[in-house]
Parts: C-alpha cells; sequence; structure tokens
C-alpha cells in the first residue's frame, strides 16, 4: 500500500484504490467485528457474575433458598417472551434485508413490546422478593442472584432504549446502510442476551428450585 | 492482503456489509422451534420431577442449556468458521477458554476453601457479624 503511493504520490490511480478498498470493505466489516468483541467482553462479565453465584448461591445464612424463593411458571413465561422477542426480532432483520421499512419498524415494534413484558415480568419479582424480606442484602445467595439476574434485566433495558432510539432514526432517515448497520449490532445484542437468559433460567432458576 | 478483499466484494458507493452472515424465515423458524423444545423440556423435568434424582436432572438441565446455546449461535446469531475471516471464532474460542478457566477456577478454589473452614451451624450463622 505504502509503496504504490510512494511510487506514485502525485497519480490519483493509487489514491482512489486505496479509497475504493477502504470505504468498500473496512468499516462495515470493523463495525460488525468490534461489536462482536464488545460482546465478547460482556461476556466475561456474566461469566464472573455466574462464578459468583456459583460460590456463594447456597450461602442462604439461614434465610430462604432458590426452592422456597422460585416460582418457575413466572420463569416460563418470562423465557417464553425472550425467546418470542428473538424470533421476532430474526423478522425485524429479514424485513431490512428487503429493505421493506414499514414491516421492519412493526417487527420492532413487537420485539420492543416483548422486551418491556420480559422486564416488567422480572421487576415484579424484585419487588415480590424484596417485599417479602429477600432481598439483595438478606444473604450471599440473594446478593449474587440479584447482582446476576439484575445486570441481565439492565441490559435487556438499555436494549429496549436502543432499540426505540432505532425505531426513530429508521423512521426519519429510512433504511440506509448506516441504520442497516446499526439494527445489525442490535441484533447481535439482543441474541446474545437470550443466550445468557439460558444460562440464567437454566443455572439459575431451574437448578436453584431444585435444592 | 489486497488480494483478498480485492475480489468478490461490492464496488464502492453500493450498499455494502451483504458479506455479514444473514439469515432466512426457514433458519428462525428452525432455531425457535428448536430453542422451544429446548426450554421446554428442562422446565418439564424439573416441574414435575421427572427424573428419579436431582443430580440426574441437574445435568439434563445443564446439557439441554449448552445444546440450545449452541442452537442460538447457529441460528440467531450466525456463527461459522467463515464470518469475519474467522476473526469472530478465534474471539470466541478465545472467550470461551476464559470463562471455562474462571468458572471451574472459582468454584474448585472456593469449595476447598470451603471444605477447610470450621463447620458453622445455622445458629451460629445467624448470629454472625
Amino acid at each position: 500500500m505504502s509503496t504504490s503511493l510512494d511510487i506514485a504520490p502525485a497519480g490519483s490511480e493509487p489514491v482512489s484504490f486505496y479509497v475504493a478498498e477502504e470505504h468498500g470493505h473496512h468499516p462495515e466489516n470493523g463495525t460488525l467485528l468490534g461489536f462482536w468483541l464488545y460482546l465478547m467482553s460482556d461476556c466475561l462479565v456474566f461469566a464472573v457474575l455466574f462464578a459468583t453465584y456459583a460460590v456463594l448461591g447456597r450461602n442462604y445464612a439461614a434465610g430462604p433458598s432458590g426452592a422456597d424463593l422460585f416460582e418457575l411458571p413466572t420463569v416460563a413465561l418470562n423465557t417464553s417472551m425472550l425467546l418470542l422477542s428473538s424470533i421476532t426480532y430474526g423478522f425485524v432483520m429479514l424485513a431490512v434485508e428487503k429493505g421493506k421499512q414499514t414491516p421492519a419498524l412493526v417487527w420492532l415494534a413487537i420485539t420492543g413490546l416483548f422486551g418491556m413484558a420480559f422486564v416488567g415480568l422480572e421487576l415484579s419479582e424484585f419487588a415480590h422478593l424484596i417485599h417479602e424480606g429477600a432481598g439483595p442484602q438478606r444473604s450471599a445467595f440473594l446478593s449474587s442472584f440479584f447482582a446476576l439476574v439484575g445486570t441481565h434485566g439492565l441490559h435487556v433495558s438499555v436494549g429496549i432504549i436502543w432499540l426505540i432510539t432505532l425505531m426513530v432514526q429508521v423512521k426519519q432517515r429510512g433504511l440506509i446502510p448506516e441504520n442497516k448497520r446499526r439494527l445489525m449490532c442490535l441484533s447481535m445484542f439482543w441474541h446474545f442476551l437470550d443466550v445468557v437468559w439460558i444460562g440464567v433460567f437454566s443455572f439459575v432458576y431451574l437448578i436453584g428450585a431444585l435444592r | 492482503m489486497s488480494a483478498g478483499t480485492q475480489d468478490g466484494h461490492a464496488p464502492p458507493g453500493s450498499p455494502h456489509g451483504e458479506e455479514a452472515a444473514h439469515g432466512s424465515l426457514a433458519g428462525y423458524v428452525t432455531g425457535f422451534v428448536l430453542s422451544v423444545i429446548l426450554t421446554a423440556i428442562p422446565f418439564w423435568l424439573v416441574m414435575n420431577h421427572v427424573l428419579p434424582t436431582a443430580v440426574a436432572t441437574t445435568l439434563a438441565v445443564m446439557a439441554l442449556a449448552v445444546a440450545q446455546i449452541f442452537v442460538h449461535m447457529v441460528f440467531f446469531l450466525h456463527m461459522n468458521t467463515k464470518s469475519e475471516g474467522g476473526w469472530s471464532m478465534l474471539a470466541l474460542i478465545f472467550t470461551l477458554v476464559v470463562v471455562t478457566i474462571a468458572l471451574t477456577g472459582s468454584v474448585w478454589v472456593m469449595f476447598h476453601l470451603n471444605a477447610n473452614m470450621t463447620p458453622m451451624s445455622a445458629h451460629d450463622m445467624r448470629n454472625a457479624p
């Protein structure tokens, strides 16, 4: 690259070649790969919280255990909300690929509603636990539980804010390449949170309810 | 370096980034159906006490979770060995190695630490500072 520029510093041909490559290929993949690397670092955050829960999850301090507290039907409903939002986000991406703006916005709105239902159910569960005296300060088990599940819920909440922002963006600017890229990143974020939730409902709720 | 990026990509100015893996309707529906099945089974196992021991149920739930994570990775996140020239797969493998070390290491070390602690009764715990 630099040698061709050295040979013909004033020539326009090597420069345009260089520019073409930069714009045609790199920035797009760079964003998606970079976002994937962010998700992997986020994965490490969740891994540490899972490890904390794995270590402290049985230290009840003579308080309630998971088997006493967890209501599995609610968790099943919560899980189905997130799973449904995952496939509706898939429909968003399919609509975006075909350049259909209105269906994309409708599916985005449905995805957001499922996400809000998830966060709402989780918040009501937290409120119920705290009301029962099983708040995060009750035992090491509950501290690690609230830290892990709360961090996931916070991620979903931020995802919903991002989703609404993108709905406004798409409404104003249409499905331009920049918005497509942003929707792609949110797609990865959203599906990633669903993957983390698989770990939460299996490891925390289901196995916790067995103890 | 330029040889690889030269051939087969869109000319500048056209909507780019189409090399990133996209799903199809069939792919999303397949992933969703598999996820529903792989979610329903562990809930059914735990809520109806299907398996005789808790250890067996735990192992089954773990195995189904791993299977479902795999399904999500393939059908929703479109992971494959070729996307981003293999770099995303490399990053994933590296992360999985670190996650495995962090999880097993924490559990292993803390289990031994607990085993070497003076036993505490529930009464002691309640009055612990």
